[in-house]
C-alpha cells in the first residue's frame, strides 16, 4: 500500500513537472534570454546590478519594438565552480533559452564546453577570451577610452589647482591588463593637458574592501599632496574622502556626483544595454549568423558602450570642449589611446584645437623573467619615420602589464 | 610630505581604522566570559551598524544612532541567548547563523540607507564625530595628533573597554559572571541565576559590538555600495583578537592597535619605506596579502604559545561553548 502510494506520488510529480514544462514552452516568445549572474539578481548596485539593469533595459527596448522577450536568470553562481556554471547553463537551456549571457570571467571554460554541447543555443560571455565560430562569443568594452577622457578632466583640474600630483586608488595594478590599461589611459589623458603631472597609484590588492579604499585615498592626499583622486575600485569611497579633504576626483562605474557633489568631476561608465540590445537583435535576426555579425565584441565610445558621466560643475573651464574634441578623434577612428601618438591642445585664434603628434609610448609589456613568455602577443608601440602607425589593438588578444611614463606605483618607488 | 607628519598620519589612522575591532572584541569578551561563544560578531556589527546609521542619520543625531545601534545589535544578542540558553541550541552553529542572517539583513536594508546618504554628508551627526581638539595637548608633535585629536567614539571605545575590565575584575556581578563562565554548575549551586546572567551579558556584549558596526558605518564608509558589507571581516578579526589578548579588555586596547598597525601597514608600507629606506626599505617587498594575514597568524602563534606554557593562567573561560542545563548534572 505504502509502496503504491510512493509510486503514485512520484508519477504525479513527474507528470506535474512535465505539465509545468509544457506550460513554460507553451507561450510563444520571440526570444528567450538566459542570464548567469555572479551576484544576486535583485542587487541594486555593483557589477551584477549593472548587467542585470542592462539586460532589462535592452529587453524593454525590444518590447517597445513589438518583440516578446522572456528573461530566465540563474543567479549567485560562483565563478570558481565549474560544475555550478555548467548546471546553470543546463538549467537555462532546459528553460528554452535562445541566448545565454554569462557575466563573470570565471564562467569561460564551462560556457565554452556547454556551447559545444548545445549547438543550437547562443552563448555570450563577458570579459573572457574564449569563443568559437558558431555559437560562442565574448564581449567587453574599451573602458580605457572613457578613462582617457576622465583623465583630461582631471588634468585640467590639476592645472587650475596649480598641482602636478594626481592620485589613483586601484584595486590591482599590473596584475591585470584591465587595471593597467585603465591607469595608463587615464595618465595619458592627464598628460594631454598637463604633461608635467605624475599619477600616483596605490593599489589595495582587493576588490570590495571599502575601508581600504578610503584609507588609500587619504594616504595619497596626505603623502603625495594629490589634488585629484581617480579610482578603479568598487565603491565611491575615494570620492567621499576627496570631498572631505577639499580635493577633487574621478569616480568609476556610476556617476558618483551624488556621492561627492563638491568633489566629483566625471566618471567613466559602462552602458551594458548597448551590447545586450545589439546581441539580442542579432539573435532575433538569425542565430546562425550571430557569431559572424557580433563577433568578439569590443565596444567603445563609438558604439556608446562606454562613456563618461555628465561633467559636474566642479570641472575646470573648457573641460567639456577639450573632451569633445578628443572624443571625436576616437569616435571617428582617427586616433586611439594606445596608438603611437599623443593628443595635445592648442589655441588657434582663440579657438581650442587638437593636435596629434607621434609619440613613443614605450613597450607596455614586460615579460616575466621567471616564466617562458606567456603571451605571444605583447603590446608594443612603434613610431616609424615619424608617421603615426596605427598599431593593431591588442587589448583582447594581447596584454599590458607596464605603466607609461608619468605613472608612479607608490609601492614600487 | 615630511617624515614626521607621515609617521603621525600613519599612527593617527591606525587608531581611526582599528577602533571597531575594540568594540567587537570587548563585546565578545563580555559574552564569552559568561561561557557563551558567539561567532555572530560580524553579523551583529553589520545589523547594529546599518540600523544605527539609518536611525541616527534620519534623526541627524549621533546619540540616537548610538542608542539604536546598541538596541538592534542587542536584539540579535537576545536571539542568540534565546536559542542557546533557553533552547539549548549549539552555540557555534547559532553564532554562524547570526552572521549569515546579520549580513543578509544588512544587504536588504542598505539600499534604503544609500538613498538617504547623499543628504547626510554634512550633517550634525557627521560633525559630532569630527576630530577633537584639546588646546595644548593636541599640539604636541606626533602624540598630540595620535592620542588627543581623535574623534569622540575612539575615546568612548577605550572608555567602554576600561569599564568592562573594571566590571569583570572588581565587582561582585563581574565575579559571578566569571564563575558562570568557568563552572556554571558550581555557580548555580551557590544560587546565581545563570540564565539571567547569560542573557544580560550576551545582550550587552552584542550591543557593544553594534557600536563597532555603527562606527564603521559613519567613519569608514559613506556610500554603502560595493559587493561586501562595510564590516568586511572586522568581526572575525575581533574574535581572533579575543584569543590574542587572552580575554582581557585592557590588553584588548593595545591588541587592537597592534592589529590595526598590521592593517595600516598595507597602505603606508611604501611611504614608510621611502621615508626610512635604510631601516624600513624592506617593507615594500612584502605583498599586501601578507599584512592582511598577520592578525590571524599572530593569533595562531598566541594559541600555540599559550598551550606550550602550561603554568600561565589562561583567561579562557573553562566552560566556553558548552550549554548549561541544570538537569544534566
Amino acid at each position: 500500500m505504502k509502496k503504491g502510494l510512493v509510486i503514485l506520488l512520484t508519477l504525479a510529480l513527474i507528470v506535474g513537472c512535465l505539465a509545468a514544462f509544457t506550460a513554460c514552452s507553451g507561450e510563444d516568445y520571440d526570444l528567450v534570454v538566459g542570464a548567469i549572474y555572479i551576484g544576486g539578481k535583485d542587487e541594486t548596485s555593483g557589477y551584477t546590478a549593472a548587467h542585470a539593469n542592462g539586460i532589462k533595459k535592452a529587453i524593454a527596448n525590444l518590447e517597445k519594438e513589438g518583440y516578446k522577450v522572456k528573461l530566465e536568470v540563474v543567479d549567485k553562481v560562483d565563478d570558481t565552480d565549474y560544475n555550478a556554471v555548467a548546471a546553470a547553463c543546463d538549467t537555462l537551456v532546459a528553460k528554452g533559452s535562445d541566448i545565454i549571457f554569462g557575466i563573470s570571467f570565471g564562467y569561460l571554460h564551462a560556457m565554452n564546453d556547454k556551447a559545444a554541447e548545445y549547438k543550437d543555443v547562443l552563448f555570450s560571455h563577458a570579459t573572457g577570451y574564449l569563443s568559437n565560430d558558431t555559437n560562442y562569443n565574448n564581449y567587453f568594452g574599451r573602458i580605457y577610452q572613457a578613462r582617457y577622457l576622465s583623465g583630461i578632466a582631471a588634468g585640467l583640474k590639476s592645472i587650475e589647482l596649480e598641482s602636478d600630483s594626481i592620485g589613483y586608488v586601484a584595486a590591482w595594478t599590473t596584475e591585470y591588463a584591465e587595471t593597467t590599461s585603465g591607469i595608463n589611459a587615464f595618465a595619458l589623458g592627464v598628460q594631454s593637458v598637463n604633461p608635467d603631472a605624475t599619477v600616483y597609484v596605490k593599489s589595495i590588492k582587493s576588490w570590495g574592501d571599502t575601508a581600504k579604499e578610503q584609507q588609500a585615498a587619504q594616504y595619497l592626499i596626505d603623502t603625495y599632496n594629490c589634488t585629484v583622486i581617480a579610482q578603479h575600485c568598487d565603491s565611491a569611497q575615494p570620492q567621499i574622502v576627496a570631498q572631505e579633504n577639499d580635493v577633487y576626483g574621478c569616480g568609476y562605474n556610476t556617476d558618483m556626483t551624488s556621492d561627492a557633489p563638491k568633489a566629483h568631476l566625471t566618471a567613466p561608465i559602462w552602458n551594458w544595454h548597448v551590447y545586450y540590445q545589439f546581441a539580442m537583435e542579432e539573435a532575433l535576426k538569425d542565430p546562425a549568423t550571430f557569431v559572424d555579425a557580433v563577433g568578439n565584441y569590443l565596444g567603445g565610445l563609438k558604439e556608446g558602450f562606454v562613456d563618461i558621466s555628465p561633467l559636474s560643475e566642479n570641472c575646470a573651464p573648457n573641460t567639456a570642449k577639450m573632451i569633445e574634441l578628443a572624443r571625436k578623434e576616437m569616435v571617428d577612428g582617427n586616433w586611439d589611446v594606445f596608438h603611437s601618438a599623443k593628443l595635445s591642445f592648442e589655441a588657434i585664434q582663440g579657438e581650442i584645437a587638437i593636435k596629434i603628434t607621434p609619440a613613443d609610448l614605450g613597450t607596455l609589456y614586460t615579460p616575466d623573467p621567471e616564466k617562458e613568455d606567456a603571451d605571444p602577443n605583447p603590446y608594443v608601440c612603434k613610431v616609424e619615420d615619424d608617421q603615426v602607425t596605427k598599431t593593431p589593438d591588442y587589448v583582447i588578444t594581447g596584454t599590458m602589464n607596464t605603466f607609461v611614463a608619468g605613472v608612479t606605483d607608490v609601492d614600487k618607488m | 610630505m615630511d617624515n614626521l607628519s607621515l609617521i603621525t598620519n600613519f599612527l593617527f589612522f591606525t587608531v581611526v581604522y582599528s577602533i571597531p575591532l575594540l568594540y567587537g572584541t570587548v563585546g565578545e569578551i563580555l559574552t564569552e566570559k559568561s561561557g557563551s561563544l558567539n561567532l555572530g560578531v560580524e553579523g551583529t556589527m553589520a545589523v547594529g551598524g546599518i540600523f544605527g546609521y539609518l536611525v541616527g542619520a534620519s534623526a541627524d543625531s549621533l546619540f540616537l544612532g548610538m542608542v539604536f545601534a546598541f538596541v538592534f545589535a542587542a536584539l540579535l544578542g537576545l536571539l542568540f541567548s534565546f536559542l542557546t540558553v533557553t533552547m539549548q541550541a549549539n552555540q557555534n552553529v547559532t553564532g554562524l547563523t547570526i552572521t549569515t542572517f546579520g549580513t543578509g539583513l544588512y544587504f536588504i536594508v542598505r539600499q534604503g540607507v544609500k538613498e538617504i546618504t547623499p543628504l547626510l554628508r554634512l550633517t550634525k551627526m557627521k560633525a559630532a564625530v569630527n576630530s577633537l581638539y584639546i588646546k595644548g595637548l593636541s599640539d604636541i608633535p606626533i602624540i598630540g595628533k595620535v592620542l588627543f585629536q581623535q574623534n569622540i567614539l575612539v575615546y568612548f571605545g577605550i572608555f567602554i573597554a576600561l569599564i568592562v575590565w573594571a566590571y569583570l575584575k572588581f565587582t561582585k556581578s563581574g565575579l559571578r559572571l566569571r564563575s558562570i563562565g568557568e563552572n556554571p554548575a558550581a555557580a548555580d549551586a551557590v544560587g546565581i541565576n545563570i540564565n539571567l546572567y547569560k542573557y544580560l551579558h550576551i545582550i550587552t556584549g552584542s550591543g557593544i559590538m553594534g557600536w563597532g558596526g555603527f562606527y564603521m558605518c559613519i567613519l569608514m564608509s559613506g556610500d554603502f555600495a560595493g559587493s561586501t558589507t562595510v564590516i568586511n571581516g572586522y568581526g572575525w578579526i575581533a574574535i581572533a583578537l579575543v584569543i590574542f589578548v587572552n580575554w582581557n579588555t585592557l590588553t584588548a586596547v593595545f591588541g587592537t592597535f597592534l592589529f590595526g598597525l598590521f592593517r595600516s601597514l598595507s597602505i603606508y608600507n611604501s611611504g614608510i619605506a621611502q621615508a626610512f629606506p635604510k631601516v624600513f626599505g624592506w617593507l615594500t617587498a612584502i605583498p599586501a596579502q601578507f599584512y592582511n594575514m598577520l592578525p590571524y597568524a599572530a593569533t595562531a602563534l598566541v594559541i600555540i604559545l599559550a598551550s606550550i606554557n602550561k603554568r600561565k593562567k589562561t583567561g579562557e573561560p573553562a566552560a566556553i561553548g558548552l550549554n548549561y542545563y541544570r538537569e544534566d548534572r
